[in-house]
């Protein structure tokens, strides 16, 4: 059996496990889309953002954060 | 068999009436529709060949009308469709803000507390604030009174009314740059080029009492005496204080303060971008699957052979 059938039988054959899959999928991606484009946009512009600068202007960012 | 030739005339009489009947309605239909289409397609070519062709001769008269310098595109780091903007610029350019254009110029859209993480800290921006006199009031007894500046207060006004502003200012006012790089055309380009585009009249101008010769002014003549110098301030990052690097800062600054929401924007637009493009492909691939069956398919047609 290739991966398709596979996938197919266990999540989306069943109502039942193709929303929750659904659901489940939609977080995932939206989570790793989310966080690897936030990524993608700190790397094209290294060095421009507040918090690539900001360790200049607080020394002690993160006991004040906290 | 008799029976059966007459059954077959019958039929055939009506279906010819039938035939004769719709073309007959065909031809009507089309004659009208294709009357009243054309007038109409006729009224509409004429109005967008009417148009273009008064916009045609309208628009190089506009070009030749205007005498001003345009400005020439910088290429600012945040000029990409995916760029920010620079926040130490921001920070610097805040600094030529205060410490320069403050003096004639208000920014009443913005308050500190807008800086705040933008390109400073909180405990900076408080104590920025607390350096200003801002005017409160009234008391109990119904006075204004000033007191130290708090993040929630907005930036105090050089001059408490337009007519004081001009009055100082020789008749001109200097106008409030909250927005100014939305508010003018050519944005950021043309506030860098006016800042660092004076220059003394070319011959057959004149010099003008209060006004100074900038060619990227419209008019040539303005009211706004060259702001910049080199070391008319000092920056507390220790930058070197040439007229194109404050110009160039407060210019940063001024991007910001008009659109605040501009990196959030590229990176929305980045992601929406990203997503639809994915989405293309999938809406490709689901069409091509939908369609696949209805491409692929035969129709025969077999009239019954007892008809
Ligand atoms: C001495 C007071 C003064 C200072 C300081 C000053 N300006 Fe002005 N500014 C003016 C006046 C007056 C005008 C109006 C000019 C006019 O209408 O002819 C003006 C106009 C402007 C304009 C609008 C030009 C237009 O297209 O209408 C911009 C942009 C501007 N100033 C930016 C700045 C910046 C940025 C600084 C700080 C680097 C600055 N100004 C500092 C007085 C000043």
């Amino acid at each position: 059996m290739n991966l398709g059938r596979t996938i197919y039988n266990a999540l989306f054959r069943r109502t039942s496990t193709f929303v929750v899959t659904i659901v489940v999928g939609g977080f995932i991606f939206e989570r790793v889309f989310d966080e690897g484009m936030d990524n993608v946009w700190e790397n094209m512009n290294r060095g421009k953002l507040w918090n690539h600068i900001k360790h200049r202007y607080a020394e002690d960012a993160d006991e004040a954060d906290e | 068999m008799a029976y059966r030739f007459n059954r077959l005339r019958d039929i055939s009489n009506r279906l010819q009436d039938v035939v004769k009947m719709q073309s007959r309605l065909a031809a009507t239909a089309t004659e009208d529709g294709m009357k009243s289409n054309r007038s109409l397609w006729f009224a509409l070519g004429t109005l967008a060949a009417g148009g273009l062709a008064t916009g045609y001769l309208l628009q190089p008269n506009v070009k030749a009308a205007d005498l001003e310098l345009h400005p020439p595109h910088f290429p600012w780091v945040h000029k990409g469709p995916f760029s920010s903007l620079d926040h130490a610029a921001i920070r610097r350019g805040y600094e030529v803000y205060r410490q320069v254009c403050a003096a004639c110029h208000s920014m009443d859209q913005l308050a500190y507390r807008h800086l705040v993480n933008v390109a400073y800290t909180e405990d900076e921006m408080k104590a920025i604030a607390a350096d200003a006199q801002i005017e409160d009031g009234p008391d109990d007894d119904g006075n204004m009174f000033s007191r130290p500046g708090k993040l929630s207060d907005h930036f105090p006004k050089p001059y408490p009314n337009e007519q004081a502003a001009r009055a100082a200012n020789a008749g001109a006012y200097p106008p409030d740059l909250s927005l100014i790089t939305s508010a003018r055309h050519g944005g950021e380009d043309y506030v860098f080029s006016i800042l660092t585009g004076y220059e003394d009249p070319p011959g057959g101008c004149t010099e003008k009492e209060d006004l100074y010769f900038n060619p990227y002014f419209p008019g040539q003549y303005i009211a706004m005496a060259p702001a910049l110098y080199n070391d008319v301030m000092e920056y507390s990052d220790g930058t070197p204080a040439t007229i194109s690097q404050m110009a160039k800062d407060v210019c940063t600054f001024l991007k910001w303060a008009a659109e605040p929401e501009h990196d959030d924007r590229k990176r929305m637009g980045m992601k929406a971008l990203t997503l639809l493009g994915m989405l293309t492909f999938a809406s490709y691939y689901y069409k091509r699957h939908k369609w696949s069956v209805l491409k692929s398919r035969k129709i025969v047609y077999r009239p019954s052979p007892h008809s």
